[in-house]
């Protein structure tokens, strides 16, 4: 089990979580016309084998958004903040 | 009956019956199935995987390549179970397997007379003729071959639970270094799980003579561990896998003493241990000897025949040939002498260390040095050995070989998480290598220290383990066993302390009390290892000469040394291609004793260093593991968490058939309706469409929107507009995915200013409530709004037909629910019972409908309330077939149509979005292919052959065209429809074909239908609406 | 090539297997080749393959970092079918299940090709629906399918759980008498013999750490053996390609995900076809060694580990149970993970890249064993032609710039839901 060290509710299996991808892929603003911009967004994916910024919702918990940083090698977590205060 | 009249640490009081082939033998608790055999005089156990060759009893462990067997009966079979690891237990019955028609005379036997023919990887090179499909051919009979026991097909009746355990420190493993860690970390306060896969604690200590002193130091260490309530050993249960998080799984077997549990009890229990530290004390396994009928049985290893001896008081033979290439195997040669077995030691080593000769002789055993076996004669069982020396070859009579090739470090659990095992050359084993933080080894699993050397080792692990967990408090040692003198016959201590050493002898203390690496002459000198390589070289120049004499490589999956000599010849030079292409270590045991032998032999064939060749990748479960076990309880009415409504019971007592959705239970239909689904749910259109049906939509999602910024919100998460929305009145809405495909669609009510109310579809409520929550979290959390889940909180049903308003009103009096108060798309905030009721007039039906929300608790009080009210109107309940029916009539789009891979524009909705931007999926949802003609769009289709029913699944062609391909496109949804008495669908058809009044034929050749309809608009009844608007 | 035959057998039985020789060679890397495809795993020897044997392109050198069908060729669940619904996957997977029925005898090599069938169970109404317009897309593609109702299912394998009170009962479902198994490590094998024999060189221990470019057209490759020049460089390293992409200059929409396997302990035969459960992530078949193979679905969180956690472990041994109650007892031997190459739409990629020089195989998410030769032969095509196949025409990368996706599951942009 990934254990994810939920900054709300303390460590959990990552099964409590829901996955929501890359969280590095930059999502144009919601007017924004620029059809590259949102291709890239919605399909162009750096897929590292190294350290891996995503999202991961905490649905059976708190339900908050968190950005993860996590090696796709070895899944050792580096950091985990609420997706809000990385937008902040 | 070779069970010796005392010792050993079975309790002779509890006597066992047991069966095994039918015959009733009976044991003592605290046997195996194995020693039970053993004591017993049962040799022959099972018969191999490929030749059938008679097979006995070759380990005392997990390891056991050949005694394998089936326990129990009916649902109750378990095939393949390793002998030397059922604890015996009242009315066990076990039998041998891969034998026909007995194990005695095994007709398969013959297999060994067409063994040069079915050398490694032969099946790759013929059975490929005389037809394309030959293989189906030759396969029946090879399936029919291979397998070992024959798996029960009945459901088990055993049950399995789950438990989740915390620890700060894990201990895997009982023996001296992992009682050690246990004491040292215990003592520290830390919480300690201790883990042993026997059904006793203790580890290679339980394998000495139970007078020797190593019992008392077992028992005092029990005593102190059992005074600490932070320590837990769990013994019957094996770590079986390491999983990331320093999650390891576990699975417990019960110890009841029955050989089933008892009623109420559980067979095994899977743990899920997380743990914040682990200390890997999980020892050595030893390895065989490789030579001619190596697999005769009345073979095994040297430690097992002196567990058996010592632990089971079992002589397994009474003329003993102990041959081996290290120090270890003389504490079984000695122990053996000790009760009376005559013994020949062959050591394949040149110069034995004296004082070890001088042991032997003292104890009347001959050494025979420079002697390694050759050949071993017997069939069913062993007569005698043939050594070669260098004076020329011997044969010594026996009934007994006890073998010992070396140990391998058990490094599968430290291996799980993907750290590579790096190679000792000093001990010749692969041990752990770099591992994690927190992560800890100790004893013989580090590559073999003494048993001195074990419990410092694993003091230190578990004092930095709980170290590791900020749990830092200093416990005194242990007093280590070598300290003490327990070989009456000698006075030498340093030659005591490295017989005590085993089970890696190969470090010995020195004389001034450190550990050393042993000396050069301790250590195995690589003689099986160059006789392996040699032989199998060998064998590739000699060829046939060697087919006579079977050696085996892997004892469990009949791999030979000729068959690792015929990989490396054909360039399956990997130790990966080694294993697949001759399956050696593939068995149950996954080559615990064959695999280093294997790679070190492709090494020497290859000349490499073993290192260079490295190993194959270890993986979970160490041991297997039973597939109920990983279930748990999740099985039958738990395997899923089903879901029910708040009138879930009414629908079931007044003859609901019901049906799953989303892990929803839903009514499918009413059975007074008709006699099967398809008589029921005409009924129940006709009910709708002329009277008034009553339907249970509690499944639907239902979020609240609330906060400044909600309608902006709304804005953009549907592609329609929400913030002109009037207090009080609904919308229906679309959301589209950020590739601009339809996500789900719904309706959404506005109850205040800064408050909405939306519903989703039942099988996407959980993904938009999490979408919606991504977008606040992550890109907009700019804007104000909170969203929350109730669909729980709420039961929901809709009353719709001609008669709704007057039920309604009937049920509730006291509301204006005129059609001034309470317009189509309006909405009611209202009170029943001090409770919110909430009444949203719309209709996915197309006749005049409200959809009414109460507290959950209340629904059914509701439900009933209407149904009472409704019986003079011919009220009747209806279920989800009928309501994805009377929708088709009425052109709605549902999961058939949403299916995914449609835009707005297939669903013939674009026009809903007018010249609005800004919403999610509009960028992307101008792709170029989304407006290619040959593209399908929604349309309606009209049977026009009287009686003739459209399918949903058919293919949609021009009249005329070839049926072949994928048409141009196909029937999405499809109904008859008792209104207009034809049979209508829903379809997506290609944009340049999609032309109202051309008939297109729909094809269904599953069935060889092909039926003709008339495009059509896709809303079949009342275009107009006036249903809805009266 | 030494042929295989019966005869061979027999030879070499009688003289102790004296006479059989390397099934490949281990050349050391020329410095250039017409043709350098990155990956020794069944889509890059079958590509190498078909590129001498269809198209008389020999000089051609197949690079493996590790050791050959080291990948998901050697780590998938060994399932071959061709029942996909949405045009472009249809004709393709029937292509290369034809490929399939002669591969043993084209290859000289025995790959177990076992049309035993597959079953996957409907277990709502709504399921059967869909599995009727799946097969009525196939009967019109030539391909054999059928759909069983309840009954009809019970008889073929009774050991399913058909229980009144199932969760999920079996309504019926839809098979494919031709699909089936096929022993995965033998495709590689067996490809690679037929390579080599037509004189390709087949370099096991070679990473490509870099690309060589002349200008923006890429020349060759950098190894760990030393530079190598090529006309054309394909890639097929399914599960990694993100990363040598990356050097190449090349953005993908893939991302790598693991996919479990599961074999339980070798038993007399049970399961006789390929049998897939409707209602949930699980399939099963039995090998010939007697190991009931089984996998679920994705672990869901990029990883390029092979290896996966528990938490699908228990959700595949549930399902198992709930679709087959007598498998409870049975014991799993080993569970393991292989990378998966995702895309938005679980169809691959198979075209010519942007990058000059580079051509691009991968994408193959879980469906890449069945695809194997198909695969080969296409890629050969694009390579030698510098075109795409008319059968992999739909595989372009461009397709979800213009929309033009394959998207069997309408699963949409999330590629570990696909």
């Amino acid at each position: 089990m990934l254990r994810i060290e939920c900054p709300c509710c303390g460590p959990r299996d990552h099964d409590e979580f829901r996955y929501g991808g890359d969280a590095s892929a930059n999502r144009p603003a919601y007017d924004d016309p620029d059809f590259e911009a949102w291709y890239r967004y919605v399909f162009v994916r750096e897929n590292p084998a190294g350290l891996h910024r995503e999202y991961w919702q905490h649905v059976i918990g708190c339900r908050q958004w968190l950005v993860v940083e996590r090696d796709t090698r070895s899944h050792a977590i580096a950091s985990i903040l609420f997706a809000r205060e990385t937008r902040a | 009956m070779r069970r010796l009249a005392i010792g050993g640490r079975i309790d002779r009081s509890q006597q066992i019956e047991f069966t095994f082939d039918g015959r009733a033998i009976t044991g003592f608790r605290g046997d195996t199935l194995a020693s039970a055999l053993l004591a017993n005089g049962v040799r022959l156990v099972g018969r191999s995987f490929k030749y059938h060759r008679p097979r006995g009893i070759y380990s005392a462990g997990p390891e056991e390549p050949n005694a394998l067997v089936t326990l129990g009966t009916g649902g109750r079979r378990e095939p393949n179970r390793a002998a030397t690891t059922v604890e015996l237990a009242e009315g066990l019955v076990a039998e041998s397997q891969n034998r026909w028609p007995s194990l005695n005379f095994d007709a398969q036997g013959i297999n060994g007379l067409f063994a040069p023919f079915l050398s490694a990887g032969f099946y790759y090179k013929t059975f490929m003729g005389p037809t394309r499909r030959a293989w189906m051919f030759y396969e029946h009979f090879i399936r029919k071959a291979a397998g070992l026991g024959r798996a029960g097909e009945e459901p088990d009746p055993d049950r399995y639970d789950v438990r989740h355990l915390f620890a700060d420190v894990a201990v895997v493993g009982s023996g001296p270094a992992g009682l050690s860690a246990a004491l040292a970390a215990g003592g520290a306060g830390a919480r300690v799980v201790l883990i042993e896969q026997d059904f006793a604690p203790g580890g290679s200590l339980l394998s000495d003579p139970a007078d020797a002193e190593s019992v008392a130091w077992l028992s005092g260490m029990f005593a102190r561990l059992a005074e600490m309530p932070n320590v837990s050993l769990m013994t019957r249960t094996t770590a079986f896998g390491a999983y990331d998080g320093n999650v390891l799984g576990l699975v417990e077997r019960h110890g009841s003493g029955t050989a089933d549990p008892k009623q109420g009890q559980a067979r095994q229990t899977l743990l899920l241990l997380r743990a914040k530290s682990i200390v890997y004390a999980s020892g050595a396994l030893e390895r065989p000897l490789t030579f001619a009928n190596n697999d005769r049985p009345g073979i095994m290893l040297a430690s097992a025949a002196r567990v058996y001896l010592n632990r089971f008081a079992v002589l397994a033979g009474t003329r003993v040939v102990v041959a081996t290439d290290n120090d270890s195997a003389y504490r079984a040669a000695f122990d053996l002498a000790a009760a009376g077995a005559e013994v020949t030691i062959a050591d394949g080593r040149a110069e034995p260390i004296h004082e070890l000769l001088e042991q032997a002789r003292r104890r009347g055993i001959a050494v025979r040095t420079k002697s390694r076996i050759a050949n071993a004669l017997g069939s069913r069982s062993v007569r005698a050995v043939t050594l070669s020396e260098p004076g020329g070859p011997a044969t010594v009579k026996c009934d007994l070989v006890a073998v010992s090739g070396g140990w391998s470090a058990t490094v599968h659990l430290t291996s799980h998480l993907g750290v590579k095992p790096v190679y000792r050359e000093d001990m010749r084993t692969f041990v752990p290598g770099k591992l994690g933080a927190g992560l800890f080894v100790a004893g013989a699993v580090t590559g073999g220290f003494t048993r001195g050397g074990s419990i410092e080792e694993g003091h230190r692990a578990g004092a930095e383990a709980s170290a590791f967990c900020g749990i830092a408090k200093s416990v005194q040692q242990p007093v280590g066993l070598e300290l003490t003198e327990i070989d009456a016959g000698s006075h030498d201590n340093s030659l005591s302390a490295s017989l005590r050493s085993a089970p890696l002898p190969h470090f010995v203390r020195a004389h001034d009390g450190s550990h050393t690496v042993c000396p050069e002459h301790h250590r195995p000198d690589r003689s099986e290892e160059r006789w392996f390589a040699n032989r199998t070289r060998a064998g590739d120049e000699k060829g046939a000469k060697f087919a006579a004499g079977k050696a085996f490589a892997d004892l469990q999956m009949d791999v030979t040394t000729q068959d690792i000599a015929l990989a490396h010849r054909e360039g399956y030079e990997s130790v990966e291609h080694l294993k697949r292409y001759t399956t050696l270590g593939m068995g149950t045991d996954q080559g615990k004793t064959s695999n280093f032998h294997a790679l070190s032999a492709m090494a020497g064939l290859r000349s490499m260093a073993v290192p260079e060749v490295g190993t194959t990748t270890f993986r979970p479960p160490y041991t297997p593991v039973a597939i109920g076990a990983l279930a748990g309880r999740s099985i039958g009415h738990h395997y899923k968490p089903i879901r029910r409504t708040p009138m879930h019971d009414w629908h079931v007592a007044n003859g609901a058939e019901m049906l799953e959705g989303g892990l929803w239970m839903r009514p499918w239909f009413y059975r007074a309706s008709g006699r099967d689904v398809n008589e029921a749910y005409v009924a129940e259109m006709r009910l709708v469409r002329e009277a008034a049906g009553l339907m249970d939509i509690s499944t639907l999602g239902k979020i609240d929107v609330q906060g400044s910024d909600a309608a902006e919100f709304l804005d953009r998460v549907y592609v329609n507009a929400f913030a002109k929305l009037p207090v009080g009145r609904a919308r229906y809405g679309i959301m589209l995915r950020d590739d601009g495909v339809v996500f789900d669609d719904g309706t959404t009510s506005r109850l205040g200013e800064r408050h909405f109310f939306m519903t989703t579809s039942t099988a996407k409520a959980a993904d938009v409530m999490s979408r919606l929550e991504f977008l606040l979290d992550t890109a907009w959390p700019d804007l104000r709004v909170s969203v929350t889940s109730v669909t729980d909180e709420w039961a929901a049903m809709s009353v719709a037909g001609p008669n709704s308003r007057d039920i309604l009103a009937a049920a509730f009096p006291d509301l204006d629910i005129s059609n001034e108060a309470l317009p189509h798309m309006g909405l009611l905030e209202e009170k029943y019972r001090d409770r919110r009721l909430r009444i949203i007039r719309l209709s996915f039906s197309g006749e005049w409908a409200y959809e009414i929300y109460v507290g959950a608790s209340l629904g059914t009080e509701v439900w009933c309330r209407l149904m009472e009210a409704g019986a003079p109107f011919g009220l009747k309940p209806y279920g989800v077939e009928a309501l994805g029916t009377l929708r088709i009539e009425k052109g709605h789009v549902a999961g058939p149509e949403i299916d995914g891979r449609t835009t707005l524009d297939d669903l013939g909705l674009g026009r809903m979005v007018g010249k609005r931007s800004g919403y999610v999926g509009e960028v992307l949802g101008r792709r170029a292919a989304f407006s290619d003609p040959t593209r399908p769009r929604l349309v309606g289709l009209r049977g026009v052959e009287p009686g003739r029913q459209l399918h949903a699944g058919a293919i949609l062609f021009r009249p005329g065209e070839p049926m072949q391909g994928h048409g141009l496109g196909r029937i999405t949804s499809a109904t008859y429809s008792p209104t207009l008495d034809v049979w209508v669908g829903l379809g997506l058809l290609a944009r340049e074909s999609a032309v109202e009044g051309a008939e297109i034929v729909a094809a269904y050749p599953i069935t060889g239908q092909t039926v003709r309809a008339r495009v059509v608009s896709p809303i079949f009844l009342d275009p107009k609406g006036e249903r809805l608007h009266g | 090539m030494r042929g295989y035959s019966a005869f061979s057998i027999l030879r070499n039985g009688l003289t102790g297997q004296r006479h059989w020789r390397r099934v490949w060679r281990a050349p050391d890397p020329k410095s250039a080749y017409d043709v350098v495809i990155v990956g020794g795993g069944g889509h890059g020897l079958a590509t190498a393959f078909y590129l001498a044997e269809n198209h008389g392109v020999r000089n051609v050198a197949v690079l493996e970092k590790g050791y050959i069908g080291g990948g998901n060729v050697g780590r998938n669940t060994t399932i071959v079918r061709s029942n996909y619904r949405l045009d472009g996957n249809t004709q393709f997977y029937e292509f290369s299940m034809k490929l399939w029925e002669g591969l043993s005898r084209s290859l000289n090599f025995n790959v177990m090709f076992s049309q035993r069938g597959f079953l996957l169970t409907a277990n709502s109404p709504g399921e059967f629906d869909t599995f009727g317009y799946r097969a009525n897309v196939m009967r019109l593609n030539g391909i054999d399918a059928e759909l069983l109702d309840r009954e009809e299912v019970r008889r073929m394998v009774p050991y399913l759980n058909f229980s009144e009170k199932a969760l999920f009962p079996v309504h019926g479902a839809i098979l494919q008498g031709r699909a089936g198994t096929a022993r995965h490590d033998a495709v590689a094998w067996g490809y690679a013999r037929a390579a080599d024999a037509h004189g390709i060189d087949i370099i096991q221990g070679c990473e490509v750490t870099d690309f060589v470019r002349h200008g923006d057209r890429i020349v060759g490759v950098e190894t760990t053996r030393g530079r190598i020049a090529a006309a054309k460089v394909g890639l097929a390293v399914a599960g990694h390609t993100s990363v040598l992409a990356r050097k190449a200059g090349l953005e993908l929409p893939i991302e790598s995900h693991i996919l479990q396997a599961f074999v339980t302990e070798p038993i007399k035969p049970l399961v006789h076809h390929v049998v897939a459960y409707g209602a949930d992530h699980f399939y099963v078949s039995q090998s010939d060694k007697g190991g009931l193979v089984f996998g679920g679905g994705l672990d869901g969180y990029n990883s390029y580990a092979q290896r996966g956690n528990l938490g699908v472990v228990r959700e595949v041994a549930e399902a198992s149970i709930a679709m087959m109650p007598c498998i409870s007892r049975l014991r799993i031997l080993r569970h393991w993970g292989g990378v998966m190459d995702m895309t938005p739409d679980a169809s691959p990629i198979i075209c010519p890249t942007p990058v000059d020089g580079l051509y691009l195989n991968g994408g193959w998410c879980y469906g890449g064993f069945k695809a194997t030769p198909a695969s080969g032969w296409c890629f050969a095509h694009t390579l030698a032609k510098g075109e795409a196949h008319p059968l992999t025409a739909a595989y372009r990368l461009d397709r979800f710039r213009t929309g033009r996706t394959i998207d069997e599951a309408g699963a949409g942009p999330f590629a570990w839901l696909q």
